[in-house]
């Protein structure tokens, strides 16, 4: 288990002071004018070799995609932070922007630095309001005290930074469409490439980055790369955010080392499956995109990248939604499908259409007005979604349906069986 | 498309201006973006705009935004239509919007929108006709650990059950709105039985360079 002196989110329940002083009191900001100092490309060195990846879902080096950002550039240059958590079962980067605000404000200087951007628009979704009220005043601190502004920390290194509050649409947690947002639009995501490294925010090279992997960088560069590097495994090092929701008895978000086993994280941060990890049926364990997993894989796998791509699942935000032997795993799913209906942006035709099908069609498999052909229909439109679409929302919407039919055929099978025995009855009263 | 369909017509009003305070509120948001780029306000100018108009968008708001930056109308009300937060319609003076997706529905929401409906005798999508409560079914609100979640207005209420509910929307009706976040005696999202991490001091800084405590994989 990860020790609390390795721990980056020390104020993740709240209960130390959020501002200036306490983060200081804390560590933050703690050398980061000689950080600047270094440079460029010491700082995306230093990522590179801690090892950490986009903590966001897609877990892409976040080093390497600094790295993509133009060396010159007559436009000005853009960082991004994406804190439009709205993926199902994730709610970190809630706590970080309430509760450790300042790190995720030295993050943005030193992530800017490094890909040499001159200003940075921090995205934060609409219903976020109390914890938008936050990060504005924490960001006013900071200017105050001369932290980010011009000649941030005395540095030299003159840098802006904004708050930008959306209004409701998960849609904007994808990057291109959190730039259409960003700059006045509809959040319909834009054909990749050109990518926003090149042509970003206001047509500048722009990345864009999650709440999360931005936050982590100053501690990563005061305790060192090699130090981040040691904790997990291989190509998933680090430490991470768990959310863990749904049928556990103590719910909770917790700073976790990446690897650690789903069910020591359940057990030791959850209390516990409801009812005993006999009563698990099955886990969602990277929020609702990502496919579910049953009780067997949950008894061993570990909680990263590679390990649950290896289970055909995904890390994803790390959002654990845990559900026990009481759920009706289809209506949960059903749930999902509506929620992507719901997002859908209505841009792709394979999604826009795909999405309000496979909701019609599960909630006829939640009550099992169905055939068992249309369950291999339905999987079959799924593949069709998938991949066919600008951005990987048609992806997410077919995932967990997948994930379900690959792990729970059987229960929709009964379930269509029950319907059938009890049908006929029904017509015949 | 967040925006749901409802063809019912709405008395709009003739006009809208902002005040003084909230014009001064909106050229602040029009300064964070580079120089012809004021369209990127068009969010916090709506949400201002829906603020002064008791929590709804009137379409003379929405053209005063479109005046304000320089944008054609039509796009205003693509952006207005499209985004979820923006209320087209009258809303009650306590805008329940609550999450029902998968998180929140496997903790009990189902009990939660049952309470809100019987008590106030209302369903989604509804108004009270002395116009203080409206309903709103919402997705994933972000609060997953401390389902199920009601936000009222801009707060949210956290851990609810059907019991923390209706102490709740009694709280409204008297308007006296309650602390927000859990309903139950819990530190935001630590776990309800106390902290299983961050038990010591976050004011002992580590030094550079030092390894990882312990070998973190081992169980």
């Amino acid at each position: 288990m990860l020790r609390d002196e390795d721990r980056i989110f020390t104020n993740l329940y709240g209960e130390h002071d959020w501002h200036l002083p306490g983060a200081l009191a804390r560590g933050d900001w703690d050398g980061t004018k000689e950080f600047i100092l270094k440079g460029r490309d010491w700082i995306v060195e230093q990522v590179k070799s801690s090892g950490l990846r986009g903590r966001g879902g897609a877990g892409f080096p976040t080093g390497l995609k600094w790295s993509f950002m133009p060396k010159q550039s007559d436009r000005p240059t853009y960082l991004v932070v994406n804190a439009d958590e709205s993926e199902p079962g994730t709610c970190k980067d809630r706590d970080i922007i309430r509760f450790d605000p300042q790190k995720l404000i030295e993050g943005c200087l030193l992530a800017s630095v490094g890909m040499g951007a001159g200003a940075c628009y921090i995205y934060i979704r609409g219903e976020f309001y109390n914890e938008a009220r936050h990060l504005q005043t924490a960001i006013e601190e900071a200017y105050a005290a001369g932290l980010v502004g011009k000649n941030a920390c005395g540095s030299g290194y003159d840098f802006e930074i904004y708050l930008h509050r959306g209004a409701g649409a998960y849609i904007c947690g994808e990057e291109t469409a959190l730039l259409e947002s960003l700059e006045g639009r509809k959040g319909q995501p834009r054909l990749k490439p050109p990518f926003p490294a090149g042509v970003g925010l206001y047509g500048c090279p722009t990345t864009v980055n999650n709440v999360e992997s931005i936050a982590v960088v100053g501690t990563i560069l005061r305790r060192g790369a090699a130090w981040f590097a040691g904790i997990g495994r291989p190509k998933n090092e680090g430490t991470k955010v768990f959310c863990l929701s749904g049928h556990v008895n103590t719910p909770c978000n917790v700073e976790e080392a990446m690897g650690i086993p789903l069910r020591e994280l359940i057990e030791k941060h959850g209390g516990g499956v409801r009812g005993g990890w006999d009563n698990l049926l099955g886990v969602i364990p990277g929020g609702s995109s990502v496919p579910v997993i049953p009780r067997s894989i949950c008894d061993t796998v570990l909680m990263d990248f590679d390990a649950l791509r290896d289970v055909k699942s995904g890390l994803g935000t790390a959002a654990v939604i845990v559900m026990d032997k009481s759920t009706d795993i289809i209506k949960a799913i059903a749930r999902l499908a509506k929620f992507y209906k719901h997002e859908s942006c209505g841009q792709c035709t394979p999604c826009r259409e795909g999405t309000g099908w496979m909701w019609r069609v599960m909630e006829r498999m939640v009550k099992g007005n169905a055939t068992v052909g249309e369950i291999d229909m339905l999987l079959e439109v799924s593949f069709e979604i998938e991949g066919h679409t600008i951005c990987a929302l048609g992806d997410a919407a077919a995932w967990p349906i997948q994930g379900l039919i690959r792990h729970f055929r059987p229960e929709m099978e009964q379930r269509i069986k029950q319907y059938r025995d009890v049908a006929p009855r029904v017509a015949a009263e | 498309m967040s925006a749901e369909h409802n063809d019912t017509p709405v008395a709009q009003p003739e006009s809208f201006a902002f005040t003084a305070e909230n014009l001064e509120k909106a050229r602040y948001h029009i300064a964070k973006y580079p120089p012809g780029r004021q369209a990127s306000a068009v969010l916090p100018l709506l949400d201002l705009a829906q603020r002064q108009h008791d929590n709804w968008l009137p379409r003379a708001a929405m053209d005063t935004v479109a005046d304000i930056l320089e944008m054609p109308r039509i796009r205003v009300y693509e952006v207005a239509t499209f985004y979820s937060m923006f209320n087209l319609r009258p809303v009650g003076k306590y805008f329940l919007q609550l999450c029902t997706t998968t998180p929140c529905w496997l903790r009990g929401s189902d009990a939660v929108v049952e309470t809100c409906k019987h008590k106030l005798g209302i369903d989604i999508g509804e108004i009270t006709p002395d116009g203080k409560f409206s309903m709103m079914e919402v997705e994933c609100l972000g609060a997953c650990v401390n389902a199920p979640v009601i936000q009222v207005n801009d707060d949210f209420y956290e851990d609810l059950d059907a019991a923390s509910t209706e102490a709740l929307l009694d709280a409204l009706a008297n308007d006296r709105p309650p602390p927000m976040g859990p309903a139950v005696k819990r530190q935001n999202a630590a776990p309800i039985s106390g902290r299983t991490t961050l038990l010591s001091d976050p004011t002992q800084r580590q030094p550079a360079g030092t390894a990882p405590a312990g070998d973190p994989n081992a169980a």
